[in-house]
């Protein structure tokens, strides 16, 4: 760990935000990615049936 | 095109059509400013130009819907857009419809309230003329957001969110040139580029309008 | 490769980025990782700013990314309007969130940073008022999106909006720089020597904006994928609804 000196509270707050704030953004991305494509693979496979 | 100007104009104007609830806005913005920051004359001078602004943009801002909503709902919207006039005079037309309900009553009535906020007397000059050149500006872009948004129906708050940050420019230059005018300073620059800003928008705008309107009327 | 329009296929876009997205992940977090641990780790205390200075690893690629998303969303826009292919709209509309997050950052850290070294959270300097101001832009843009339930119309608005909040998006940085003259330092970067950081502080700062860059273009391929899949699932909702 390097010394911040009397900046730390300021360095690490701006890294920590940041990277939740990157963190959560690929988070959501990647979940309605996923969600999205299974949910369109289960209506593709049930008109392939029915169709 | 003249006969849709004065019919815009005699809604407006007619009861219940919303004209004077603008200026009343206005009024009442002017008046409670300075209940929320005090009553020192020597602040309230200091900032009037800039409440001033403020409130003719609100009070700009509030009557927007009706541009273009009312005739959407009756239908006379699709009349107009098979009418042999094109779209673009519409969206025009209606713009200066709303400035001239709108627009002209908050510029003549800018300078009565200004005695409210004890606005000093070299500044009534630049508050008027810079009030008079940008709000056709905010009439011209109020148009444009209100044909964005005519197909929705809580439009309203929707309006607000996408023509603000578009009136950050005409704001910037007109509050700047009150300002300076209210300083006794040179007011040149900043009033050919509100000028600037106007014509622009009154040039290009009524085209992206009336393109926003073939849209929503699809 | 023929032409750039290929991609305009929905399915060749989804085909192609697929086998790109893997290494484009791979790549950025690998960018990011060696560029911010090189930059906090091992890079010297700044003269003047102390360690604030390593904020700019952060600060400096976040905003780059806030402008150039916004510019894509514009390319993106037009070609919409003229070439009406959709992907181009879906990915207009993917990049929006992740431009939102990248100003968030800049601003978040620029006021972190502005308070130790100016002794103010915020103030109304140009450069901070046009980040504030181009946050509103993507916030109308993405309410938008949102408002509108069928697509082609809300691609049409959303563009035709995009090209008028460009216009007035320049505008107002420029009516920005003449209100008010601020406490912001120039350019980081610029071809011009002179101006430049430090050597020690480019070389990681070049890694990790290439780190944003590439963790960006991943997210909107990835962002673009599922706004096609689910343009084409309600397609096949509405068919089912139609035939049952």
């Amino acid at each position: 760990m390097p010394d911040l000196g009397k900046y730390a509270e300021a360095v690490l707050s701006s890294y920590a935000v940041s990277l939740v704030l990157l963190i959560i953004l690929v988070a959501l991305s990647w979940r309605r990615a996923v969600r999205i494509k299974s949910a369109l693979r289960e209506i593709e496979e049930r008109q392939k049936k029915d169709g | 095109m003249i006969a849709l100007l004065m019919r815009d104009i005699r809604l407006a104007t007619r009861a219940g059509g919303g004209f004077g609830l603008g200026l009343a806005f206005f009024l009442i913005v002017v008046v409670l400013v300075p209940f929320g920051v005090g009553p020192q004359t020597e602040l309230l001078a200091r900032i009037a130009a800039g409440i001033l602004w403020i409130g003719a943009l609100l009070a700009c801002l509030l009557s927007l819907d009706r541009i273009f909503a009312l005739d959407f709902e009756d239908g006379s919207l699709d009349l107009l857009a098979t009418a042999p006039v094109p779209m673009e005079a519409v969206a025009a037309i209606k713009a200066l419809a709303h400035w001239l309900t709108t627009g002209l009553p908050l510029v003549l009535a800018a300078p009565v309230l200004g005695v409210l906020l004890s606005l000093p007397v070299q500044g009534y000059m630049p508050v008027i003329l810079s009030l008079l050149l940008g709000t056709p500006a905010l009439s011209m872009i109020g148009a444009f957001g209100a044909a964005l948004t005519v197909g929705l129906r809580r439009g309203g708050l929707l309006l607000s969110l996408l023509v603000l940050p578009l009136y950050v420019p005409t704001l910037i230059f007109g509050a700047e040139m009150a300002r300076r005018g209210v300083d006794g300073l040179d007011t040149t620059t900043p009033m050919l580029m509100l000028a600037g800003i106007t014509c622009g928008t009154i040039a290009l705008l009524p085209f992206a309008a009336a393109a926003v309107l073939r849209v929503n009327l699809r | 490769m023929s032409s750039i329009w290929v991609y305009a296929n929905p399915k060749k876009f989804i085909d192609t980025t697929d086998r790109f997205l893997p290494a484009l992940a791979v790549m950025s977090v690998s960018c990011l990782v060696v560029g911010l641990v090189w930059g906090f780790f091992f890079t010297p205390d700044d003269f003047r700013q102390g360690s604030t200075v390593k904020i700019i690893y952060l600060h400096v690629p976040a905003a780059l990314m806030a402008i150039n998303a916004w510019l894509m969303m514009l390319v993106a826009s037009i070609i919409w309007i003229v070439r009406r292919h959709h992907v181009s709209a879906r990915a207009a509309r993917a990049a929006a969130p992740v431009g939102v997050v990248m100003t968030l950052i800049a601003l978040a850290t620029g006021a972190l940073w502005g308070q130790p070294m100016w002794g103010t959270w915020w103030a109304w300097d140009p450069r901070l008022t046009s980040f504030l101001i181009l946050f509103l832009f993507y916030l109308g843009y993405i309410a938008l999106w949102e408002a509108i339930e069928d697509a082609d119309t809300a691609a049409d608005l959303t563009s035709i909006l995009c090209l008028v909040g460009s216009v007035f998006a320049l505008l107002s940085r420029y009516a920005v720089n003449f209100w008010n003259q601020g406490l912001h330092q120039g350019a980081s970067l610029s071809l011009d020597k002179e101006e430049n950081v430090a050597d020690v502080f480019y070389f990681p700062l070049l890694v990790c904006i290439a780190g944003f860059v590439l963790l960006f273009i991943a997210l909107v391929f990835l962002r673009t994928q599922t706004e096609i899949r689910a343009r084409r699932m309600r397609a096949l909702m509405a068919r089912d609804r139609m035939e049952a």
